[in-house]
């Protein structure tokens, strides 16, 4: 009778979960035109039914106010900005785009693993050494959740959803968006090229 | 009433509404993984034209939803006022969205597409992600210092028809052929500076991009449908709320409900401005009825428990306005039953009823008056512990179906 050691039963777990998730052959990605008229139905399938367009920073700021609400409850009943998400006995999370962004995650999860596209790693453009890469997708992150507050939405809540009902703000934003991308991304080909 | 949206809750339970936007995430996340939004690289390489996959799949997706969802309202399955449009407000909007366009290009993702990029393993996905986290903490803690800022240069529910003047077909055609032009400059671009094969590019695409702009010229046939045409497709269910005179609520029933604290009445006072001026009452505000319907897009606007109850001196223009706003879907809303001559009956005092004009025809004040003090007078806000008034409660909160936020929630 063999006993293993707790190390050992990690690993082989490890390698099991590593080749369950990554044993598929990696497919290539979809024709893009194809990829925007399956997003237009997914999106044209949540105006019908819900009235409401897609989202994904919302349900990150709600995940966040939750977090902030467990440790410090007075403070977010203080702040007007968080009151209306958590402020008293309310659950910043029971909100449909919360839900929507765990659902986000879980899809693209299964899209990667199924295509055989799970894989650790970061992707960088070739003259960037990782750990650069991680701190400007950190600063990018950053400048991308503050914009998209300012904002009230994102690229998907805002651009793609306000976009498609033609909502004038969207689609300001939308070029905005744009426009601040072109006029930085000369300045840093170098990160990317 | 257009069927669609649905109100969720209702049919599926709290649980089950939220599951269902689980399942249109799992929809979402999908979709991008696979369009290849979950690797920087490829969503980068757009701002540098070697892949203009982003703009393809943005643009795509727009205008494919954006036909299928005024298709369906053309033909009246779908509402539109009960979709979430972004309300406008427009220097912040830009200003947020130059600040993510800088983030873009720095981090590489956008909210959504780092979501799946750490779904999938990639640590600079999860990087962002919590980058995202901090930018967002650090808008909470700061938005009060700018709020004057934020909340500027709102224009509510406004639309590109709205701002162009054009019919809503028009507008869409124009933006598919936009569109349509970017993806040929966008193939072009990627010849140039990615050496994409142009002969590898599925013919299919054509069609695609003949159906899209076929859809376009349609709806411009289809037209949307006008007011008129939402109250002709409604008028056998809600006119027989009229006849029955289910929502003409008693001048009591509207005096209770303004002291209700659970409920917020709005009260809309449709007559022209020299009645409204020589009485009504307090926090009724004038809006004639050739305007009803500029104001639809504002009471859509108002929290879930709002009542809406509209008033002429009798009942003939606030019927007119009710048809208006029912047919364009705004929830809760009543006409107060024997109009601003009924409540004067019943609140006035002896110096007020003493001049009855009996002269007064239709939807005309039937009472003459010395001046023109609006609601300056103690009619215009009765004590309502000195009344002891009976009256059939008609007001009904009705769940609202459109959502009261959305985008991002």
């Amino acid at each position: 009778m063999t006993t293993l050691t707790p190390t050992e039963t990690k690993s082989s777990f490890g390698q099991t979960l590593k080749r369950v998730l990554t044993s598929r052959k990696e497919k290539a990605y979809i024709n893009p035109y194809l990829g925007g008229i399956l997003l237009g139905l997914v999106l044209f399938g949540a105006f019908f039914f819900t009235g409401n367009g897609l989202g994904a920073s919302g349900g990150l700021n709600r995940i966040l106010v939750y977090v902030e609400d467990l440790i410090a409850p007075g403070h977010t009943d203080r702040v007007p900005y968080l009151i209306t998400m958590a402020g008293g006995s309310k659950n910043a999370l029971d909100n449909w785009v919360v839900f929507m962004t765990f659902g986000t995650i879980i899809g693209g999860f299964v899209a990667g693993v199924l295509n055989g596209r799970f894989k650790v790693e970061t992707n960088r453009g070739p003259q960037v050494p990782v750990k650069v890469r991680w701190v400007m997708a950190f600063i990018g992150g950053s400048l991308m959740g503050y914009g998209a507050r300012m904002a009230r939405g994102c690229t998907s809540g805002q651009a793609l959803s306000g976009g498609a009902v033609l909502s004038v703000g969207s689609w300001a934003f939308m070029f905005a968006v744009f426009g601040g991308a072109y006029l930085l991304a000369y300045s840093l080909r170098k990160f990317w090229n | 009433m257009a069927p669609f949206p649905v109100q969720l809750p209702t049919i599926f339970g709290h649980w089950g509404a939220l599951l269902i936007y689980g399942v249109i995430g799992f929809a979402f996340g999908y979709v991008l993984e696979i369009s290849g939004f979950g690797n920087s690289k490829k969503l980068a390489a757009q701002f540098y034209f070697k892949d203009l996959t982003v703009l393809k799949v943005m643009f795509g997706a727009i205008i494919v939803a954006m036909v299928l969802i005024f298709g369906a309202t053309a033909v009246g399955l779908l509402d539109y006022n009960l979709l979430w449009v972004n309300p406008t407000y427009l220097w912040p909007g830009i200003l947020g969205g130059l600040i993510m366009g800088f983030g873009f290009i720095v981090g590489g993702f956008c909210p959504g597409t780092s979501l799946v990029a750490m779904a999938t393993g990639k640590l600079d996905g999860i990087f962002f992600v919590l980058g995202v986290l901090f930018g967002i903490f650090l808008f909470g803690e700061t938005v009060d210092n700018f709020a004057i800022f934020w909340n500027s240069s709102y224009m509510g529910r406004f639309t590109l028809p709205e701002l162009f003047g054009l019919p809503t077909g028009v507008v869409v055609l124009g933006v598919v052929l936009m569109a349509l032009f970017m993806f040929w400059g966008a193939e072009k671009l990627e010849q140039k500076f990615g050496g994409a094969d142009a002969k590898a590019a599925p013919r299919w695409r054509y069609f695609a991009a003949a159906a899209v702009a076929l859809g376009g010229v349609v709806l411009i046939v289809l037209g949307q449908p006008t007011v008129e045409d939402r109250w002709t497709r409604l008028e056998p269910e809600k006119g027989q709320l009229l006849a029955d005179r289910a929502v003409q609520i008693h001048p009591g029933e509207l005096l209770s409900i303004i002291e209700d604290t659970s409920i917020k009445v709005i009260m809309l006072d449709v007559r022209d401005e020299v009645d409204y001026n020589i009485f009504h009452i307090l926090d009724a505000q004038h809006i004639p009825l050739s305007e009803i319907d500029s104001k639809v897009a504002d009471l859509h606007f108002e929290p879930a428990n709002a009542v809406f109850v509209l008033m002429s001196n009798d009942e003939t223009a606030a019927t007119e306005a009710w048809k208006v706003l029912v047919a364009e879907a705004v929830p809760n809303v009543y006409i107060l039953e024997g109009g601003i001559n009924n409540w004067i009956a019943t609140f006035g005092d002896d110096n007020l009823t003493k001049r009855f004009n009996a002269g007064a025809g239709n939807d005309e004040l039937c009472y003459i008056f010395d001046s023109a003090i609006g609601d300056r007078y103690a009619a215009s806000e009765p004590n309502p512990h000195a009344y002891e008034l009976e009256f059939t409660p008609k007001v009904k909160l009705e769940l609202k179906r459109g959502p009261t936020s959305g985008g991002c929630g």
